[in-house]
């Protein structure tokens, strides 16, 4: 190492190692460059998905057939939601800034285990191809929706089971990266960071690596059951041979609801990062929101039951989960107060990544606020299975979860790329985006309480103004997600040049340079100090 | 880059990748009991065309085999190559024992046309057609998990055999013990549920 002494360490973007070219990302094991594969591979799907969803949009612009047959637009909404789903909002920040930034963020010079984790990334690879896969060999498309709802999963002429395989091998890879990530805050913290020395980032990805071990196995087994019975006939979920496709549906959401918080909470988790840097100060009450990650995380896993009110399940099935998912709603809030608190009497820095997190707040009250009411029984019965629905949990999956990536996208960048991006077309991209999202999913709650269903590629005749407004919100949506991803691809290559702290963060990843190293640190750092100190400034 | 080992932090790794597959089963167990509690009698009649005496040598296998490659373990670590080498070889052949029963014992029920989607089980009730559903699924997903657990015996075997592995430096032999040991737990489970209670 001695040889370092001399001249600065390479950067992770320059460093030349034994392989060339492509293959000096393919085959590297630095958690930088798997963070971005995963970053480039999140990216290209997301941009896939979103065609999807404009599609769909042109579609539902006006009753009847607009622009594709019926059996497209159900092909269009499976697609659509599993690639969303699975190979984006999941993956989405853990896999992304959680590679790229948590061995930075707690004084490590990598994961814990480096080979499993560019070995995720391959699983995740496989499970791309297999949905791939499902598109074009076979029957056709698959046309069940994300959910793989039995029976008719295993009834339809669509070709499911490359599907269904490519959503079990892409939860396999999640497993790894959460595993990967338990051990690595166990075992790799830098000398002097206690747990509550922790900044808060690194906590939401340990709540979210629990989630990915813990639920994820239980969808793994429920989708290789429907595999059976694809292959096998065995009948676990069909009811003609004894099955209860009830059954099925618990077993999938006992998954797939806490999966929603494997994608919201890495979400919080950046934006707890970025509110204290923008107004330098300190996150108000630390270990609350710690504790409400952990609450969030555990009290997660029991209100599957809330995908099921219609279902059928017993009375006292029906009040309990109802009252759980009131529940949950309370560290939500607790994140939402504290972030606020921060602010308060902050000096606040108006910059692009805190307007981010501005949006996200405000489009998460909202999605959070609505969830209330599809909480709650009654309105559940009404607004089960509409617009409303789809429009909530957009409002928090991609509301949430999106607009946090964005934010930690804009905060992280000078110190994934050493350059900084344009702020005016940073800034414009994030008011179309705004704009565009608003305009696109409010009509949907308005849609969806006046009964419109979700899932129709028709509508009658009273829907129409709606999805219209809506219509032309995805228009403006895809202008800003352009301006965004194009501002960003062009200062990542001539972007000026960026400092090691641009923004004035505490956190140990900007005391590395701008891109960082190799081997991150140098020296192993010493903590003495909490996450978030601005005493001295 | 130099090389980093934590032994403490791979074996929590294992532990960790334990419990998924824990939770994978537990998924299938949970499905077993609820069709149990729905259709009790006709669970209880065919599980008594089960063999039992077929179950329990297999249980009684991957017990020893257990043992031995728990065995395994104390004798690389008291710098005995050859007898580790033993054990392990014992432990494998066990496994593949094992695999050649489970191999007769499905084939014998698929000769009587008890499989799902046959002509004979259409006829039968429909916890019949569940309880031999799980059956296969469960013992089926158990024996793929010994195969695997097989060819990690197999790499340990292998690094052995190369002085790989030694005795300041056997994590990965007992990791590949603890993943032997669960698979071995999870059959105590399903020799009960499917052999036992009748």
């Amino acid at each position: 190492m001695s040889s370092h002494s001399s001249s600065p360490e390479p950067s992770y973007i320059e460093y030349q190692g034994k392989y060339k070219g492509i293959f000096a990302w393919i085959l590297s094991t630095d958690h930088k460059r798997i963070g971005m594969l995963y970053l480039y591979s999140i990216m290209t799907f997301f941009i896939i998905g979103a065609v999807l969803g404009l599609l769909m949009k042109f579609e539902l612009i006006a009753p009847g057939k607009t622009v594709m047959e019926p059996q497209t637009y159900n092909a269009f909404f499976t697609l659509h939601g599993i690639l969303m789903i699975f190979a984006v909002v999941i993956p989405g920040l853990p896999a992304v800034f959680g590679n790229f930034l948590l061995p930075i963020m707690i004084g490590a010079k990598d994961v814990a285990f480096p080979r499993l984790n560019l070995f995720s990334w391959y699983v995740y690879v496989l499970g791309i191809i297999l949905v791939v896969i499902s598109q074009f060999a076979g029957e056709g498309p698959p046309d069940t929706g994300w959910t793989f709802y039995a029976p008719y999963s295993f009834r339809t002429a669509g070709n499911m089971l490359p599907a269904v395989l490519g959503a079990f091998v892409l939860g396999f890879s999640s497993i790894l990266t959460g595993l990967n990530f338990i051990v690595t805050m166990h075992r790799m913290r830098a000398p002097g960071m206690g747990w509550f020395k922790m900044p808060l980032f690194p906590w939401t990805l340990y709540g979210t690596a629990w989630i990915q071990l813990l639920a994820t196995p239980v969808v793994g087994v429920t989708l290789l059951m429907v595999v059976a019975e694809r292959t096998l006939n065995i009948g676990f979920f069909d009811p003609s041979l004894g099955g209860d496709p009830i059954l099925y549906q618990h077993l999938f959401w006992i998954y797939s609801h806490p999966a929603v918080y494997i994608m919201i909470l890495p979400a919080m988790g950046a934006i707890s990062e970025i509110i204290p840097t923008f107004s330098r100060k300190s996150i108000f009450g630390y270990k609350f929101m710690v504790a409400s990650t952990l609450a969030i995380a555990f009290v997660g896993y029991f209100v599957w039951g809330h995908h099921m009110f219609t279902s059928g399940m017993s009375g006292t099935a029906l009040y309990t989960f109802s009252i759980l998912t009131f529940l949950v709603a309370i560290p939500s809030a607790i994140k939402v107060f504290n972030w606020i608190s921060t602010m308060h009497k902050g000096s606040i820095d108006m910059q692009t990544p805190f307007y981010w997190a501005m949006a996200f707040i405000f489009v998460f009250m909202v999605g959070g606020f609505t969830g209330l009411v599809l909480g709650s029984l009654a309105a559940n019965v009404h607004l089960h299975n509409t617009h409303f629905v789809v429009a909530h949990f957009h409002f928090i999956v991609f509301g949430g979860t999106g607009f946090a990536f964005f934010a930690a996208m804009h905060y992280w960048f000078p110190k994934i790329y050493g350059r900084m991006y344009d702020t005016r077309w940073a800034n414009t991209g994030l008011i179309l985006f705004f704009i565009g999202f608003i305009t696109l999913y409010m009509p949907m709650f308005y849609l969806g309480y006046m009964g419109m269903p979700r899932r129709y590629y028709d509508y009658d005749e009273v829907f129409h103004g709606g999805n219209i407004i809506s219509s032309m919100g995805a228009w403006v949506l895809i202008a800003g997600v352009a301006v965004i991803i194009i501002n960003l691809f062009r200062s990542a290559k001539h972007g000026p040049k960026a400092v090691a702290d641009p923004w004035g963060g505490k956190t140990l990843e900007w005391t590395v340079p701008s891109p960082p190293p190799v081997e991150n640190f140098e020296e192993i750092p010493t903590v003495t100090k909490g996450p978030y100190d601005y005493s001295q400034d | 880059m130099e090389t980093h080992r934590d032994d403490t932090a791979s074996k929590i790794g294992m532990w960790l990748f334990l419990l998924t597959e824990m939770l994978l089963f537990g998924g299938l167990f949970i499905v077993y009991s609820i069709y149990r509690y729905k259709n009790q009698e006709a669970f209880h009649q065919a599980a008594h065309e089960l063999d039992v005496v077929v179950g329990t040598v297999n249980t009684a296998i991957l017990l020893i085999s257990s043992a031995t490659v728990a065995m395994s373990i104390s004798a690389i670590q008291l710098k005995n190559k050859k007898f580790a080498l033993f054990l392990l070889g014992t432990t494998i052949v066990l496994g593949l024992v094992f695999l050649v029963n489970k191999y007769f014992e499905w084939g014998i029920k698929i000769q009587h046309h008890i499989y799902p989607g046959s002509e004979v089980m259409a006829q039968r009730g429909q916890g019949d057609i569940l309880f031999f559903g799980l059956y296969y699924f469960m013992t089926g997903l158990h024996a793929l998990h010994i195969i695997i657990g097989l060819v990690f015996i197999a790499v340990v075997f292998a690094r052995i055999w190369n002085d790989k592995i030694s005795h300041d430096n056997f994590a990965l032999h007992e990791n590949a013990g603890l993943y032997w040991h669960l698979v071995d737990l999870i059959w105590i489970f399903l020799f009960p549920l499917f052999y036992l209670i009748t």
